[in-house]
Formats: C-alpha cells, sequence, structure tokens
C-alpha cells in the first residue's frame, strides 16, 4: 500500500487530497470491513484458541514438571530435564520411535507402491474400473478404530479366520497376532495398508487422469512400453501429486494412533508416540510436562512433513 | 472429465473381443488378461474382512459353536444384528454422533466458506498466511494438542442447559467445537481453491451494483459453489464421523460419546463372541458405506480437490 502512494502522492500534488488518492479499499463501507473482520475473526478465534494456544501451552508445558494439578500460571519448570529422561530412561520411548519408522517404512515401501500400482493399471482402458476402484476405496471410509475391532475376527488366536485357514487352532500352536508383541505391529500395518493403499489409489487416479494423453501417444510411438512410459513419462509430470502422497503418507504413519490404541492401549509392542503421550497424561499418571515433552518431539517431526506440504502448496500463491 | 475419456477408449472395443488396437498384438492381448487376473484377485482379498464379517454376523452362535468358524453355515439369521443393537445399545451410540456429527459438518463448512470467500475474493496481504495457518492445523497430530485442551475444557464454564456437566470438558459442544475447528483447515483450503475459479468479473459486476460484502457472499459465491460445498460435505461426514480421538478424550462419560469412541468401551463389555462383534462392526460401517455408495462421486472429488490443486 505504501509503495504505490508516492505515485499518487506526486499525481495528486496537493496535500489535502492525498488522503483520498491512498484510499485504495475506500469502496467498502463501514458495515463492510466490520462484515469482513467477523467473518474471518470468528473462524480465527476458534482456530486459535483451540489449535494454536493449545500448540503454545504444550510447548511451555514441555519443560516443566507439572503434573495438571493446581494453577497452569504457576509452572514448576525444570529445564530439559523431560527430554533428557525420555531418551535415556524411558523404556517405550526408543520401541516407539522403532514402531513409527516400521510404520513410515511399510506405508512408504508397501501400502503406497501398491496404491499408485493399482491406479496405474485401472487408468488404462479396464471394464468394470468403478467396480474396482470402489472396492479398493471401500476401507477408506471406515475409521482405523473401526478397522481395529474389525480385524479382530481375522486375528483372533483361537478361532480367528487367519488361525483357521492355517491350521493353527489347537491351543498349542495357536498364533497370537495381536497378543504376541514380536508380531503384532506387522499384524496391525496389514490392516492399516489396507486402508491406505485405497486412499493412495485414488489421490493417485486424481492425479493420472490430468495427464496430458498426447505425451504417453507420443512416448508409445517412440516405441516405450508400458513400464518405461509409466517411469519416464508419467511419473516425472505427477511430481506435485507425488509429495502430496509422500506428505500424507508421512503425516498418516506419524499420526498413527486408533488402531494400535483400540486394539492394547498402544502397549506391548505396539507403542507409538502417540499412545505414549496418552499414556503419559492420561487419567491414571497425570504427567502433563513429560507427556507433553514427548508430544513437542512428535510435534517438531510431523512439522518436517507439514512445512513440506505447506512450502509446496503455497509457494506459487506468494508473489 | 471421465464421461469423454471413457468413451473414445470404449468404441474401438466393441469392435470384438480384442479389446481395442494396441490390444491386436497377442503379447498386449496377454498383459490384459494378467492385468485382471491380478486386479480380481486383489479385489476379491480386499473384500474379504468385510465379507468374513458378514458370513460370521449372519450365523447364529449355536451354528458357530457347533461348526466352528472357518466351515460352511448351517444355519444362517439376523439375530445378532438384533443382539448387538439392542444389547450393545447402539441406537444411543448413534443418536450421540447425530448430534455431535451434523453440527460439526455444517460450523465447518460455514467457517470455511467465510474464511474462502475473505481470502480467495479480495486481495489482502495477510491472506497466504492466514490460509497456511488454518491449513496448518488441520495437519498436526491430535495427541499434541490433548494436554493443553483438556484444562481449556475444564475451565469453560457452560450453562447447565447446553452441558450437563456445566463445563465445555465431557459436553456435546466440546466435542463439536474441536471437531469442526480441526476440519476447518481443510475445507478452507479446498473452497479457497474452488473460489478462486470463479470469475472476478461476477464479483465486479456485484461490486459495481452496490452490493454488499455478505450479499456478494451469501447471493452471488456461495450458490455458485454448491457442487464443492456437496463434496467436503460428504467428506466431512465421513470424518468426523470416524473421528475416535476427541470425544474419547474430551468426553468422561461413556454414554455420551459417539460410535467410533464408544467402541472402545463395547470391546470389552458387551462383544464377547466374534458373531456379535462382527455385527456390530457391520452396523457401525453402515453410514460411512452407505454415504459413500450413494455419493461416491462427491465423495472422490472431495477428497482429490484438496490433492490436486492446479
Amino acid at each position: 500500500m505504501t509503495s504505490s502512494s508516492p505515485a499518487v502522492g506526486t499525481k495528486a500534488g496537493s496535500l489535502p487530497r492525498r488522503p483520498r488518492g491512498r484510499r485504495r479499499i475506500s469502496y467498502f463501507t463501514k458495515r463492510d470491513k466490520l462484515v469482513l473482520t467477523v467473518m474471518i475473526g470468528i473462524p480465527l478465534l476458534f482456530d486459535l484458541v483451540l489449535i494454536w494456544f493449545p500448540v503454545l501451552l504444550t510447548t511451555i508445558f514441555s519443560f516443566t514438571s507439572w503434573d495438571g494439578l493446581g494453577t497452569m500460571f504457576k509452572l514448576p519448570f525444570n529445564g530439559t530435564e523431560n527430554f533428557q529422561a525420555i531418551a535415556t530412561t524411558n523404556p517405550d520411548f526408543w520401541p516407539a520411535v522403532q514402531h513409527n519408522l516400521i510404520w513410515i517404512g511399510v506405508f512408504l515401501v508397501v501400502a503406497t507402491p501398491f496404491g499408485i500400482f493399482l491406479a496405474v493399471l485401472l487408468d488404462r482402458n479396464i471394464r468394470g474400473t468403478r467396480v474396482y476402484q470402489s472396492i479398493f476405496f471401500m476401507p477408506v471410509v471406515l475409521s482405523l478404530a473401526l478397522i481395529g475391532f474389525m480385524w479382530q475376527l481375522i486375528y483372533a488366536p483361537d478361532n480367528g479366520l487367519l488361525n483357521s485357514v492355517l491350521g493353527r487352532t489347537d491351543p498349542n500352536n495357536t498364533i497370537n497376532w495381536l497378543g504376541n508383541p514380536s508380531i503384532n505391529l506387522w499384524a496391525v500395518l496389514v490392516a492399516a495398508s489396507w486402508r491406505q493403499a485405497g486412499y493412495v489409489m485414488v489421490l493417485y487416479l486424481a492425479g493420472l487422469k490430468g495427464v496430458d494423453p498426447g505425451l504417453r501417444e507420443a512416448a508409445a510411438l517412440d516405441g516405450a512400453g508400458a513400464w518405461a512410459t509409466f517411469r519416464h513419462v508419467v511419473f516425472p509430470t505427477l511430481k506435485p501429486i507425488n509429495i502430496v502422497i509422500l506428505v500424507v503418507t508421512l503425516i498418516e504413519s506419524l499420526r498413527a494412533f486408533d488402531i494400535a490404541y483400540i486394539v492394547n492401549g498402544g502397549r506391548n509392542g505396539l507403542q507409538l508416540l502417540s499412545t505414549l503421550i496418552t499414556n503419559n497424561i492420561g487419567s491414571e499418571a497425570s504427567r502433563i510436562g513429560y507427556g507433553s515433552a514427548l508430544a513437542m518431539i512428535l510435534l517438531v517431526v510431523t512439522l518436517v512433513p507439514i512445512c513440506t506440504y505447506l512450502y509446496q502448496t503455497f509457494s506459487k500463491d506468494v508473489r | 472429465m471421465t464421461v469423454p475419456t471413457l468413451s473414445a477408449e470404449e468404441t474401438p472395443a466393441r469392435g470384438g473381443p480384442g479389446h481395442g488396437v494396441r490390444a491386436s498384438s497377442p503379447r498386449t492381448s496377454l498383459t490384459r488378461i494378467l492385468v485382471y487376473v491380478f486386479l480380481t484377485v486383489a479385489a476379491f482379498l480386499w473384500l474379504v474382512p468385510i465379507l468374513y464379517a458378514l458370513y460370521t454376523a449372519l450365523r447364529p452362535i449355536s451354528d458357530t459353536n457347533q461348526h466352528g468358524y472357518f466351515s460352511i453355515a448351517h444355519q444362517l439369521s439376523l439375530t445378532n444384528f438384533k443382539t448387538a443393537w439392542v444389547g450393545g445399545d447402539l441406537p444411543h451410540f448413534f443418536a450421540n454422533t447425530l448430534l455431535i456429527t451434523l453440527p460439526a459438518m455444517c460450523f465447518a463448512l460455514l467457517f470455511a466458506s467465510l474464511v474462502a470467500f475473505v481470502v480467495s475474493r479480495y486481495s489482502f496481504r495477510f491472506n497466504v498466511s492466514l490460509l497456511v495457518l488454518f491449513t496448518a492445523g488441520n495437519l498436526l497430530p491430535q495427541q499434541a494438542l490433548i494436554a493443553p485442551l483438556f484444562h481449556i475444557y475444564t475451565s469453560i464454564s457452560l450453562p447447565f442447559t447446553l452441558s450437563s456437566s456445566g463445563r465445555l470438558y465431557d459436553s456435546y459442544w466440546g466435542v463439536i467445537a474441536i471437531d469442526a475447528t480441526f476440519q476447518l483447515g481443510f475445507c478452507a483450503f479446498v473452497l479457497s481453491n474452488f473460489m478462486k475459479t470463479i470469475p472476478k468479473e461476477l464479483h465486479e459486476a456485484a461490486m459495481v451494483d452496490g452490493a454488499s460484502v455478505w450479499t456478494q457472499y451469501w447471493r452471488v459465491i456461495m450458490p455458485l459453489c454448491r457442487p464443492a460445498l456437496a463434496a467436503l460435505a460428504t467428506l466431512e461426514f465421513a470424518w468426523i464421523y470416524n473421528d475416535f480421538f476427541w470425544a474419547l478424550f474430551l468426553m468422561s462419560s461413556g454414554d455420551k460419546r459417539p460410535i467410533t469412541s464408544a467402541l472402545q468401551n463395547l470391546q470389552g463389555g458387551m462383544f464377547t463372541n466374534n458373531n456379535l462383534i462382527a455385527a456390530a462392526s457391520l452396523l457401525v460401517a453402515v453410514p460411512t458405506l452407505a454415504v459413500f455408495f450413494a455419493l461416491q462421486k462427491q465423495f472422490i472429488s472431495g477428497l482429490t480437490l484438496g490433492a490436486t490443486k492446479s
């Protein structure tokens, strides 16, 4: 606004006219200005009070040993003690980090590529492509909590589908898919991938629809096979959607919570950063400071993909 | 968009079983067969958890006790659905869900449309930062907010007519507020992208006619956003219905919780055998599956509007 004013000022010449020339938004009446302020103000207030203020408080709490009792205004600060304790003495922290990394790994190496593969197949001239798409997408509309609840039918040790198929129903040789801490993470990941693959498929199909068909024809004329066309022609043009999918995969893996929590409260083989937080600040423990430090760690790690996504999406808008 | 490409591709297929021009070489048709075989097997495997749940739910407990779960059914009935419905008090939890999901969805869309209108139709300097603020809020881990949110909620009083607990904590309004605010970012992002595609001339013409800001929002822009609003409403219904976290930690009374969060309690208590677990799972899945199948186009477009920004 100020940068444009000198030109206006010199043109207008005399001083008293200047303010009028400057008033570029003067076509708003007073009432319009009030309406615009309220329109943006109310949602902003909610967003600040319920999301960003808690983020700020979590940051502050993480440097205290507050137990949640007494006032918020006299916090027992203890520096970085929580973070040191988490890294050195918490028996669940490094397993949780490892589980989150495995989660990311499985999603990145299995679920996401499989979803992309389905999208590429279904984007070809396939009969009944809508039926296939609906089937693969169906788990996406179910919550991960419900999926955890539902997959008990498959994983139950004594009468689950999987053990029945494997002939492991005898009490001596049953496999406890969700109870055994060395395999339950993998069992849960199969169920979570069941949902994730369909999600990625739909996002990728939308991206593929936007690819210029001329590009593929040109590649086909040059004698490129299906794989070469995808690898060298289609995939590079889909860079924006690839980044979105990568970011969605990372954020979903870091935020993973519901399915682990419903299976066993996120303990015993299913510790994740998210479940450690709730198990520390939950009603029985109430270690707010300590739990907030864990929350800070998760928050900072999650901010990496979030910022990548925001930069990718909004950098074009900032001129 | 899909219509022209589909018809253009399907026309040659009518010529014969070869499916199109490129399929004429034997190698390509073999690939095609393999693709169909792969897709069919994968689709079948994808359906197994749901079909198995349906099969188990339809078998009375006496049947599975006698023959085992992995066997041919000798008897099918709807008894398990009835037992789960009544015994699990599901109508009560569905009512809670409705009380939370519908208002939260409406508030999310209303607030998001206000934000999107301001940032997309007027050029203020803070537009992009504002949108970034809202969008980022939607991507944060819920667990990172819960401890302060719990304390904020317990310290805000509500009249007893609005909340039987007298506080925002353990009240429907509290869960509605956080559900709506958390979803606001995504909706504002999608709607602002949509509104940017509406020609500026329309807005300028309205301005010349002396339309106030509110008239432009409510009479000019909002009616044009109906397809985007429908897509978002479908999607948000499913997302809020599926939210497990907020009601679990911001409500202490189990009987106020919506169905998804109530699964946590239902699991241990009422549902002791697989037949009932299967029946309950399917009943809980019905609303979102029904919305998905009835409004598939809106659902998918809502999801992809957010991901593919031109």
